[in-house]
């Protein structure tokens, strides 16, 4: 285990994990743009995670790529690793690294729960664990996604003269949100920011059920009552917003379970709807991974620790430079 | 229940006011006893005994791991939201009114507080817990005013809100009276306006750019403005009462007052600690505060009188609607019934510019008042804060720059920041701690703070995190005080933070003895 250090590195090969400057090799957990930059010479991903780095960023992002596919060995000197699904967003993957039968899983974000538009979570059994923290805290424990949408469905036919633009972000979230739409038979076009259309476009390429949905444009005010639009979080404060008709704004997060969180940000209909575990999911995972020594990346990571402790498990936070502690998804 | 905490939920998450008041009246709609019941709650008028925060927090403790429990409230920052998240969730039970459910719980006896709430609480959904557990602790803090709620009933039923206010502090739950009138099934309530607290008159902070230029000098007077707690006192020939700013009783805290006054009158004042009427500062005044009862002891060392401002009922007549200087004379002649150590009037200043009536205000008894009020002289006595017709002239605070020590997460609207502040200046070559402040910096002030505070902690004690050393911060404060309770051995009253000192060295920063020399302590 200490052949990785506090920024995922391991130094014997000179391979980092989601690194946050451009480096020689890469291995890329997701395409959330605090995980996945630009620049690096290797990257080492699934090949949906190489896809999205690609549409972000352009075909030459990095130098060389080497998509794996979920279960796949890839092996440097006498290092092997091997991703599996983390649920977090379509592509998105935990690694597992093995080195003379120590085994050290990093989850990367993940998440237990179902979800259609990505391969589910698979729990690796190991030595070490580094799992992430973002809703560390007893307090997040997160309800049925379908019951959460349905609130929006309820809102959009109590309230027909206005329109609803839910803040989502742009990769994953929004395309669950459009999923679990189609999935409780809201069957009317979604309207979408700009910034989603090409990830949008994607999703359903790789024949992720997401609805039918259309690029906002500058049509009649009226036009967009009743109508759900998806923003990127960003864009709910933004003059964008206000071109739409009595909008009711929504946001769909795990960090809407906090009320006083949801009014600071002026949201209106809080969806607590999460790609990350929540708190009895992240002790479940670290329980059944049987792993003695668990390491804690960046979120509320104070408390996990804590808990680790209480359970005569080695524990301790790793702060990983360039991540904020609050607020990454 | 279901939908009185849905209507929280909703009044907490809309930021427009008309929506407010749509969401308030669609509940008032509703003609059963519920309404009585939110009614209450929404005006802070509804309680239980046995069940306070301190109960709250004993409870939780019983659930969940008291150090989980402290990591959670520090996140979220509201007692209520996270008890309700954090408390583990049952099957609820059947879903019961509001009024039923509150019923219930008044009838729980003391000693079975711990296995019976406990289980009410289990019993609801998240939302209706976080409900309940507001009203638990009172102050809702939903963004919904008392005035906010009046104003939705009035609306409702095309009445004046003036209307309901001038009648609010005689009404009584369940408010029969009130719905009625607001029907017109029946009249106005009657209310013994002796019996009742009167809403005061409050000022508004004067805005010295804008309105010394188009107000004029002639039409005010002035008083100073004394640094004590606002009282009413209400005076007939069978009984004495005395009320705080909120309406509170407060007698059995000051039986001098009551036991000496005399006559038939409603007053205005501030109560002050002081022997022969001189005030001598509210370090003193809190020796008094918030005690159900003085002994003769601590009324001969700390001796109370009230400064009147006002008069609003004298012998049974009604003084509101005359002006300020015809209520004055009714004052004066209240006061020379009561020629006892106990009141005294408020010295009015003339003044005949407003250049003139800054030196008064700066210099006046240096410390014992903290500015000036600016009145109307022909202003009637309207509850509430009006606009235009009183107002108070602050003088300028004290100023002091010091380091950043430490620091907190905020509760309530900033509870993600790091909002709390802890100072300090010079002792030898450490810092030593002089006082806390929450309040004063600007929005984007405050996200430097916080942005600083998170990339720069050098320590954690549990929420607090110690940070470098190298932001001053300009203190604004109204007064300091020696005290034995601080290791500085200064205690200040109401800091807040003026600016940052982006330009100063910490090592300029004052040293505690020279602090203490330069405000007179000791």
């Amino acid at each position: 285990m200490d052949f990785i250090n506090h920024q995922l590195f391991i130094k014997d090969i000179n391979v980092h994990i989601d690194p946050i400057l451009p480096k020689k090799t890469a291995i890329i957990t997701h395409g959330h743009a605090d995980h996945a930059r630009f620049g690096h010479d290797h990257v080492i991903a699934t090949r949906q995670t190489i896809d999205i780095m690609k549409i972000r960023y352009g075909d030459k992002c990095a130098k060389k790529f080497t998509p794996l596919r979920y279960g796949q060995k890839y092996s440097i000197k006498n290092f092997d690793f091997t991703l599996y699904p983390a649920g977090h967003i379509l592509g998105s993957a935990q690694v597992l690294i093995e080195k003379n039968n120590h085994r050290l899983v990093i989850t990367g974000d993940y998440k237990v729960g179902k979800d259609e538009t990505c391969k589910n979570f698979k729990l690796v059994k190991c030595d070490t664990l580094i799992t992430e923290a973002t809703f560390g805290l007893p307090i997040f424990q997160h309800p049925d996604p379908k019951d959460e949408i349905q609130k929006l469905i309820r809102s959009v036919k109590i309230n027909k003269k206005n329109c609803h633009i839910v803040g989502a972000y742009a990769l994953g979230k929004a395309q669950r949100v459009m999923n679990l739409l189609s999935q409780q038979k809201y069957n009317e076009t979604i309207y979408i920011h700009g910034s989603l259309e090409k990830l949008c476009q994607y999703y359903s390429k790789e024949k992720i059920n997401i609805g039918k949905f259309e690029k906002v444009s500058s049509k009649d005010k009226s036009f967009y009552e009743g109508k759900i639009i998806i923003a990127p979080p960003s864009a709910l404060k933004d003059r964008w917003s206000r071109r739409f008709p009595n909008p009711i704004i929504c946001m769909a997060s795990g960090w809407m379970t906090v009320k006083q969180r949801a009014k600071q940000r002026g949201i209106e209909l809080p969806l607590v709807i999460s790609d990350h575990s929540d708190w009895n999911e992240l002790l479940d995972t670290i329980k059944k991974s049987k792993a003695k020594n668990i390491l804690i990346t960046h979120g509320q990571e104070d408390a996990l620790v804590y808990y680790c402790k209480k359970q005569n498990l080695v524990s301790k936070p790793l702060s990983i430079q360039g991540r904020n502690d609050e607020e990454i998804e | 229940m279901k939908k009185f905490s849905s209507l929280l939920h909703n009044l907490i998450l809309t930021p427009s006011r008309n929506t407010k008041i749509k969401l308030l009246q669609d509940y008032f709609k509703i003609l059963d006893i519920n309404r009585a019941y939110a009614l209450a709650i929404l005006s802070d008028q509804l309680s239980f005994q046995f069940i306070k925060a301190s109960k709250l927090r004993e409870l939780v403790y019983e659930q969940v791991d008291q150090h989980l429990f402290d990591y959670s409230y520090d996140y979220v920052g509201d007692l209520a939201e996270t008890i309700s998240l954090i408390w583990p969730t049952n099957k609820e039970g059947k879903s019961q009114n509001l009024s039923t459910l509150i019923e219930n719980i008044k009838k729980i006896k003391k000693s079975e507080i711990n296995t019976e709430f406990s289980k009410v609480l289990s019993e609801l959904s998240n939302n209706e817990r976080w409900t309940l557990i507001k009203i638990c602790t009172g102050g809702l803090r939903i963004g919904v005013s008392e005035r906010l709620v009046k104003t939705a009933l009035a609306d409702l039923y095309n009445k004046s809100v003036n209307e309901i206010e001038e009648i609010w502090h005689g009404l009584e739950f369940p408010y029969e009276n009130l719905f009625q009138w607001l029907k017109n099934e029946t009249s106005k309530p009657k209310i013994d306006f002796k019996k009742l607290f009167h809403p005061m008159m409050l000022a508004n902070p004067i805005d010295e750019e804008k309105d010394f230029k188009r107000l004029d000098a002639n039409e005010f007077q002035a008083e100073y403005k004394w640094d004590g707690i606002r009282v009413q006192l209400m005076v007939s020939s069978n009984s004495v009462s005395l009320y705080s700013r909120t309406g509170d009783n407060i007698s059995s805290a000051f039986p001098e007052i009551i036991e000496t006054t005399k006559g038939d009158a409603v007053i205005d004042g501030e109560l002050l600690v002081g022997g022969n009427f001189k005030p001598s500062g509210f370090n003193d005044l809190q020796q008094r505060l918030n005690r159900k009862k003085a002994s003769k002891d601590l009324q001969k060392k700390f001796p109370v009188f009230i400064r009147a401002y006002d008069i609003l009922f004298y012998k049974g007549k009604d003084l509101r609607k005359l002006s300020l200087v015809e209520r004055r004379k009714y004052l004066e002649k209240f006061q020379k019934e009561n020629t006892t150590n106990q009141i005294d009037l408020s010295t009015i200043i003339n003044f005949s510019t407003w250049e003139e009536l800054n030196t008064y205000k700066n210099n006046f008894y240096d410390d014992l008042n903290e500015g000036v009020m600016i009145k109307l002289k022909n202003s009637e006595y309207l509850p509430g804060r009006k606009k235009g017709y009183w107002y108070k002239w602050k003088k300028n605070p004290k100023l002091v720059d010091a380091i950043l020590m430490y620091a907190q997460r905020g509760h309530g609207k900033r509870s993600s920041y790091y909002s709390d502040f802890t100072f300090g200046v010079w002792e030898e070559n450490e810092l030593v701690p002089i006082g806390k402040a929450y309040s004063g910096y600007t929005d984007k002030e405050l996200l430097v703070l916080d942005k600083f505070i998170r990339n720069n902690t050098t320590n954690k004690f549990g929420p607090v995190r110690e940070v470098k050393k190298e932001i001053i911060l300009e203190v604004a404060f109204d007064d300091v005080f020696p005290s034995t309770r601080h290791k500085s051995g200064v205690a200040m009253r109401f800091p807040r933070i003026h600016r940052i000192r982006w330009d100063k060295p910490i090592n300029e920063v004052l040293s505690i003895k020279e602090f203490k020399k330069e405000f007179k302590i000791d």
